[in-house]
């Protein structure tokens, strides 16, 4: 039998999560006043955790590595959060809504989960509703809804391209109430660099005050790990440049498993890279799909004409354009999933058909848009006799209603006007569907140590749908961990404070203390983007959108090197002792660089294709799915959960069993 | 196109510590290209900077696309810098030109002391949101209906524009006073704006206003600076809205 005990609870799926509250052991509220809990992460998942925790009662401490709570990466979050509140009629439901996710996640993830994420998806909104979240309405007063990709509803809530901020704003003020009553005590620019395990149960955290380079020891009943996922393991991403995978990585070293690390998500609408000193890239929202056909020229000679200048896309006529998610998939076109949609990008691209300098860039063109919104504008505004120039100053209008500060954001970067000329656009790493494994109470393979939000392995499977990861964090923090810590915390009451002054806190803060001087006392000759930038470009070469055993052996092989060389020729100037932004981002590679190996063998030893992990040795030969990933659900239907033994290149491998009870498997099919 | 890049002369603050006094260095970067962001250029010198074997430049970021208000550069005398609607980290070398000598300092205000070169402490900017930035409604799963609440399309859009503050601090760098006035009236108006935020308006303003006095911000004598600067185009209208909730308020108050 597995060591893994997913603990999902008993009877039918659509009662298992209300059965489960029920029974659930709960800490009667003067009891919570003497249970502390640590809370690392302020995103939507830390953020509502900690100000909901806060509100039940127990004393929360929460920490952040930027200078504010409201600035973790989930501000940036753009296009949308879903829920099943069928407000469009549309046929929606909770049971469509989690049969859309697992299907999207190409049924890689936990079914009773994913429904639970479902049901309690309406709630989200009504709760940020109350808050005060401006969501954006129509001109009744309702709330407005639009279309992400792999689904057939309208069931996503936004407010402009900012959801993300408007929906952590919410939680911020949440918190902020609780911060004021001194329920929640607050350590910004702080950065959690272990986790301190008293007699199997995770008892506080080291954390270094990244002003003054002071280590600190903090205690408590238990450790909330919401600290976002490790994207920046590719060094580019659309991941805020701090966002980084240390306190997962400091866990799973102390006990608590890895799981699918290689499930990650290649988004296909970010605006193409420029040049080597690039530092990140910057994500279009998947919701212009909506909006936005995607294209390249159909014949080579257009391909060549517009790389030098000599044809403008605007030139071509429609049948020169090959909109190829279109013609591949005419049930979904546009709107396919994030992984359909990045391959087929790549697939053109490699075919030479990429339309700038480096020929990895296609067309996301919103000229259509514009003239069908200027028409209705028109007719609404009883302009019959509107001019061409009138019809598409019209529709421009409602589209920089929906997309302005998108629309202006691209303009800012690449210099073009997209009103006038369409978007180039190209896939980067976005989101890990991959990360601490948890059971169906949240909590690691360390008791006491919960993880929540991008930083858990989560519901999304192998493939996250877009809006999704904002309803998972928010569903984490607020309505899923307040309960299922309980049950734990239950068994607290009696335990008291839990000192710092014990050898297990001594050895942690030991060993923080060693890595530190280790790394200063390099005193090498190269910096740490320089080996953050090699770790990179293996990753993408070869742990990229396209994966084969052949280029996973090596990965693992560069990475190895590459860490080897980080730990003889790192360079960090200054002092320890002092706010050094070098350490700060040293500390963070030393972990990319062993993650990066597990990820490559994690990718490596999963032989088959699904979501956004492609094994080139795995595609359908021949059918109406010829060419497209294809899955092995006889071998690979479970979750990869690995456990650290000193090595990353020789962690062990534990496998949970996915069943599949109320959604059939299936192809997944978006022809 | 000129694909040669620009040589660049910069004068940066650099100060060890809180306690230590500053001073302008200079330093020279050589082959910027136009397509570089701002930071990416801070990127470059930093590089170059450790392969000498000095200390890099400490300054703020994070997204380093307009959102999560982390950097906060004052530019030539502008905070964020020259260009309109952008933060730092949007900001691109396209508007500077060859042979440019750019004057980078921290955010300047009494409120906003400096941690470390451009590194500043805005948590005085947390503190008014502790006072009362917030509608005071627990989590819980019983929350009414969303729709059953409708609001004003106009309404929740201009509360949405208010809610677009990125908490930069950038209206507090621009203005002499160095008020938080703009940044203060972005979050009283969001709430004053929707029927979520009317029950606890009165004392949302008059203790935010106060924490805002405590931390040391300055009055506002209508300048405007801030509206220019601001990145997110956080209207001077939203400073207006403010001062009558806060008459409102200290009236009844009274009464
Ligand atoms: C550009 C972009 C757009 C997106 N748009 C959407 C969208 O439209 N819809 C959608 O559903 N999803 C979207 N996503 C995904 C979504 O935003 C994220 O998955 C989600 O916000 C993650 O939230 P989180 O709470 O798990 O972590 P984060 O928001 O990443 O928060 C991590 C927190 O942990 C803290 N932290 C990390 N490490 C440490 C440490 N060692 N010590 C102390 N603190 C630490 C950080 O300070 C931060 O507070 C988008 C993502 C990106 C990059
Ligand atoms: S009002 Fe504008 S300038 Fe001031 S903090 Fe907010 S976004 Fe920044
Ligand atoms: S780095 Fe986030 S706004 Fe500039």
């Amino acid at each position: 039998m597995s060591v893994l005990d997913s603990k999902i609870p008993e009877g039918p799926i659509k009662d298992k999560w209300t059965n489960h509250k029920n029974k659930i052991n709960v800490v009667n509220p003067a009891n919570k006043r003497l249970i502390d809990v640590i809370v690392v992460g302020t995103g939507l998942a830390g953020g509502a955790a900690a100000a909901s925790l806060a509100e039940m009662g127990y004393a929360v401490k929460a920490f952040c590595f930027q200078d504010s709570p409201r600035r973790a990466h989930s501000i940036a979050a753009q296009g949308g959060i879903n829920a099943a509140k069928n407000y469009q009629n549309d046929g929606d439901s909770v049971y469509r809504l989690f049969y859309d996710t697992v299907k999207g996640g190409d049924y890689r993830g936990r079914e009773a989960n994913v429904y639970r994420l479902a049901e309690v998806s309406a709630n989200i909104i009504d709760q940020c509703v109350a808050q005060g979240v401006p969501f954006a309405r129509e001109y009744g007063g309702l709330l407005d809804n639009r279309s992400f990709g792999g689904v057939l509803v309208s069931r996503t809530f936004y407010a402009k391209g900012q959801t993300g901020q408007q929906l952590l704003l919410g939680a911020y003020s949440a918190m902020n109430r609780q911060i004021g009553k001194g329920k929640i005590k607050m350590y910004n620019r702080h950065e959690m660099l272990d986790v301190v395990v008293v007699d199997g149960k995770a008892r506080g955290i080291i954390a270094r005050n990244l002003i003054t380079g002071s280590i600190e020891r903090h205690s408590a009943h238990a450790v909330v790990v919401a600290s976002g996922g490790y994207g920046n393991v590719f060094f580019l991403s659309t991941n805020a440049m701090g966002s980084n995978a240390t306190a997962a990585w400091k866990i799973h070293k102390k006990g608590a498993f890895f799981a699918n690390p290689c499930y990650t998500q290649i988004h296909p609408t970010c605006i193409p890279r420029s040049g080597d000193y690039q530092s990140k890239l910057t994500l279009m929202s998947e919701s212009l799909r909506n909006d936005g056909r995607i294209w390249v020229p159909k014949n080579m000679e257009d391909v060549e004409a517009i790389r030098s200048g000599k044809k403008k896309p605007i030139d071509l006529s429609e049948d020169e354009r090959d909109y190829y998610l279109e013609r591949r998939y005419p049930a979904f076109g546009n709107l396919v999933p994030r992984d359909v949609a990045s391959r087929a990008a790549k697939e053109r691209c490699d075919a030479g058909y990429g339309v700038n300098q480096t020929g990895e860039a296609v067309f996301l063109d919103f000229a259509s848009a514009i003239q069908r919104y200027g028409k209705e504008a028109a007719t609404v505004n009883h302009e019959p006799n509107a001019t061409k120039e009138r019809i598409i100053e019209l529709g421009a209008e409602v589209i920089k209603n929906k997309y302005g500060n998108l629309f202006q954001m691209y303009e800012k970067i690449v210099d073009q006007n997209p009103y006038k000329t369409p978007m180039m656009i190209y896939p980067a790493v976005h989101y890990t569907m991959g990360g601490i494994w948890v059971d169906y109470n949240l909590m690691t393979t360390i008791p006491g140590c919960y993880a929540a939000g991008e930083a858990n392995f989560s519901d999304h499977g192998a493939n996250r749908l877009g809006a999704s990861a904002l309803m998972q964090g928010l569903a984490d923090g607020y309505f899923v961990l307040p309960y299922t810590i309980g049950d734990y915390l239950a068994d607290e009451i009696r335990t008291g404070p839990i000192p710092t002054d014990s050898p297990e806190f001594d050895a942690a803060e030991k060993d923080v203390r060693g890595i530190i001087d280790t790394l200063m006392n390099i005193k090498g000759t190269k910096s740490v983007d320089h080996f953050h930038k090699q770790l990179g470009k293996v990753m993408w070469d070869n742990v990229g959108m396209a994966r084969n055993a052949q280029g996973l052996e090596e990965a693992q092989t560069k990475i190895r090197q590459i860490r080897e060389e980080f730990w003889k020729d790192l360079r960090i100037p200054g002092e320890a002792n002092e706010l050094n932004t070098e350490l700060e981002k040293a500390i963070r590679v030393a972990d990319f660089l062993e993650l990066g190996e597990l990820f490559a063998k994690d990718a490596l030893h999963r032989n088959e294709s699904c979501g956004g992990h492609f094994r080139e040795e795995s595609v359908e030969l021949d059918g109406e799915q010829k060419g497209e990933a294809k899955r092995d659900d006889d071998n690979f239907k479970y979750v990869a959960a690995w456990e650290w033994t000193g090595d990353p290149g020789e962690s062990k491998l534990h496998k949970e069993d996915l069943e599949f009870k109320d959604i059939e498997l299936k192809t997944r099919s978006y022809k | 196109m000129s694909e040669k890049g620009m040589n660049l002369t910069l004068k940066i603050w650099r100060q060890k510590n809180a306690t230590s006094k500053g001073k302008i260095e200079t330093y020279k970067v050589a082959d910027i290209s136009e397509h570089m962001s701002f930071l990416e250029m801070m990127d470059v010198l930093n590089e170059q900077l450790i392969n000498e074997g000095q200390e890099p430049i400490a300054f703020d970021h994070d997204c380093r696309e307009g959102i999560c208000g982390m950097c906060s550069l004052h530019i030539n005398g502008e905070a964020h810098g020259p260009d309109r609607g952008v933060t730092t980290c949007q900001l691109h070398m396209r508007m500077f030109n060859d042979g440019d000598t750019i004057y980078i300092e921290p955010f300047r205000a009494k409120a906003f002391p400096v941690i470390k070169d451009l590194i500043i402490d805005r948590t005085a900017f947390d503190r008014i949101q502790h006072a009362g930035g917030f509608v005071s409604v627990n989590t819980s799963g019983n929350t009414q209906d969303a729709n059953a609440l409708p609001i004003p399309k106009a309404d929740a859009d201009k509360a949405f524009d208010a809610a677009t503050c990125i908490g930069c601090g950038a209206c507090v760098a621009s203005c002499k006073n160095a008020s938080a006035m703009l940044y203060v009236s972005a979050k009283v108006s969001q709430f004053s704006l929707l029927p979520q935020g009317k029950v606890e308006a009165k004392d949302r303003v008059l203790n935010m206003v106060e924490q805002m006095d405590k931390e040391g911000f300055g009055n506002c004598t209508n300048t405007g600076a801030c509206e220019v600067e601001c990145p997110k185009g956080i209207s001077l209208e939203n400073i207006a809205r403010m001062n009558s909730e806060y008459l409102k308020a200290s009236i009844t108050k009274e009464a």
